[in-house]
């Protein structure tokens, strides 16, 4: 039997990752010739929330759980009969899940307003500044042109652009837009938090307000540099930039820790749904008690699988076999139904075992009443 | 003076199926306007038994361990609670996995929704929404002490069997005394259909 080592496994992807950034970082900026060694700090922030991040999701994809989607997301993905509609699907939920947070706004408007602003703030200002921190990126005088700049990229030159143009004004102010972005979001988000009961209920200060502290923190840091050399000839500009590196270094080092881990975490959604279209389209399980589908038995026997090597013994005697292959209306009638058996005889009620072959199964009392299913799997879980 | 210790105990036998539980469940502010206890019946052509199902936080959870986004977490008092939101990927793992079936699937928010046992009130001493409201004490949420001196006919029990495996809760079922059963096994159900007197109520099918 082979033995598995998860820490070496895991220790040993940080290590080829940050390695591998590390070879791109000289190559990218040739030979370090384009890096800012004033911001090697921000570097090797970033080099170990790159090991940080790549042990952690190393650790989490050999949980079993994690190991059976992987394996079967990237399995039907490509499986050939579906692999152009899973590339179509690709870019639609990409697009709409991913790039307008369509599930966010179903999970609430303001909720999605403020994660949407966060996101495109923070997305716009990591394509500037790690280029740039890597010197990947760089900005050059054109030669014999004092007034026109010069994009290079991994030291190619890219366009040239004059240097008072509003191009240039918007381009250099980058991180000035993502900032006013991520502000904006941040507020909403706080403001979103001190007042929904729900919210305030569940959130814990590490998982939830420190993050968008962080955030904010990195955000005003950082346009109190631009308000320092625009508007008041550089006052504590250095006090600023050491304010604002401490805010980005933190954030760096948090990055594999906390709630920004779920960046990482989320395609995995992606992976799902490509499974729960193969399972929608593929055989049925049908419950061993009253006889209605309930999921694709792929999804059952995966969980099987799943449960048997987390250490859960659900097998059943008999033509049963596993709990799994019971369905979920059904397990909750069992409950009920034991309990009752528990007390037969001490009120004379019957129990009725023997009207049909099989049970019928249970109905919601009033399903229009804010009970019923919350979507079409809630109703082919449900039966409805 | 210690802390009074309460505690969930559910009775489905004493369940009259009147909906104050759903409604109440319905105002909670973690899943506004859509209720988390589950209220059937169990067979509605030939009784009016129902069945009120909340989540009985398991000791440990199969929802969270089979969960592949680790988005299921228990707090230090054992209250299992409702996905994570940035984590939960809508997989369905949680809501086949739970032996009670306990989980619903917000299809379009992508998110798994369950009861939290009311985590906000629950947390400072309050009873959950249902328990407050459940006319027949088929949700009761008090101390031990309580629960035995208004029940001396009952006494919980938080060991479920499912085969060959065992499951113990936070919440407590209540049985009869005299049976004292170490666990309850829910497999023993399999065949019934539904409880109560000769009555048959013979409702046509839809």
């Amino acid at each position: 039997m082979v033995k598995r080592h998860p820490v070496r496994k895991a220790v040993l992807w940080g290590c080829m990752t940050t390695i591998s950034l590390a070879i791109m970082i000289a190559v990218g900026s040739r030979d370090l010739a384009h890096f800012d060694a004033a911001l090697v700090a921000y570097t090797f922030a970033t080099l170990f929330a790159t090991f940080g991040i790549t042990y952690r999701y190393t650790m989490w994809l050999q949980r079993p759980p994690t190991a059976m989607y992987w394996k079967r997301g990237w399995q039907m993905f490509f499986k050939p009969q579906r692999l152009l509609t899973n590339i179509r699907n690709l870019f639609t939920r990409t697009s709409s899940d991913f790039a307008a947070n369509r599930f966010i706004w179903k999970r609430g408007k303001l909720r999605w307003l403020a994660h949407w602003f966060i996101m495109w703030g923070c997305i716009v200002a990591v394509a500037i500044t790690f280029p740039l921190v890597f010197g990947w990126l760089h900005f050059a005088s054109v030669p014999g042109s004092l007034d026109s700049y010069r994009a290079y990229l991994f030291g190619f030159a890219l366009f040239d652009f004059p240097v008072d143009s509003i191009f240039a004004f918007l381009m250099f102010h980058g991180l000035v837009w993502s900032s006013f972005a991520v502000i904006f979001g941040v507020m909403l988000a706080m403001w979103r938090r001190m007042r929904d009961h729900g919210a305030a209920s569940v959130q814990q200060f590490v998982e939830d307000i420190l993050p968008l502290i962080l955030l904010f923190a990195i955000s005003v840091t950082g346009v109190m540099l631009t308000a320092s050399y625009t508007w008041m000839r550089g006052y504590a500009f250095d006090f600023i930039a050491i304010l604002h590196a401490i805010t980005v270094i933190f954030t760096l080092l948090y990055m594999p820790f906390g709630k920004f881990f779920h960046i990482f975490q989320r395609p995995a959604q992606l992976g799902a749904t490509f499974y729960k279209d193969a399972g929608a389209t593929s055989e049925q399980a049908h419950c061993r008690r009253c006889g209605e589908a309930y999921s694709s038995r792929m999804h059952v026997e995966d969980l099987i699988s799943v449960q048997k090597q987390l250490g859960f013994r659900y097998e059943v005697a008999g033509e049963v076999e596993h709990y799994q292959w019971i369905c979920p209306p059904c397990r909750r009638a069992m409950f009920v139904l034991a309990q009752t058996k528990q007390w037969q005889g001490n009120f004379g009620d019957q129990m009725f075992s023997s009207m049909h072959e099989q049970p019928a199964a249970p109905r919601f009392g009033n399903p229009v009443i804010s009970e019923g299913p919350l979507g079409h799997e809630d109703q082919a879980n449900l039966h409805f | 003076m210690p802390e009074a210790q309460y505690e969930f105990f559910i009775d489905p036998s004493r369940c009259i199926g009147c909906q104050s539980c759903v409604q109440a469940c319905s105002e909670c502010d973690t899943h506004k306007g859509q209720a988390m206890i589950h209220l059937e019946f169990v067979n509605r052509h030939y009784s009016t038994q129902t069945a009120p199902v909340v989540c009985m936080h398991c000791d440990s959870p199969t929802c969270a361990e089979v969960c592949p986004a680790d988005a299921i977490k228990k707090t230090p008092d054992g209250v299992v609670q409702t996905a994570r939101k940035p984590r939960c990927i809508a997989c369905n793992n949680c809501v086949l996995a739970c032996p009670f079936g306990v989980p619903k699937m917000n299809s379009g928010a992508e998110l798994m929704m369950k009861c939290d046992m009311c985590y906000d009130r629950t947390s400072i001493g309050k009873a959950p929404m249902c328990a407050s409201v459940c006319p027949s004490g088929a949700l009761y949420y008090g101390t031990r002490e309580q629960i035995e001196a208004q029940r001396p006919r009952s006494m919980p029990v938080n060991q479920f069997q499912f085969g060959q495996q065992t499951i113990s809760t936070k919440v407590h079922m209540m049985v009869p005394r005299t049976a004292q059963p170490e666990h309850i096994d829910v497999l023993s159900a399999m065949h019934d259909h539904t409880s109560g007197h000769d009555i048959f109520l013979m409702m046509h099918d839809e």
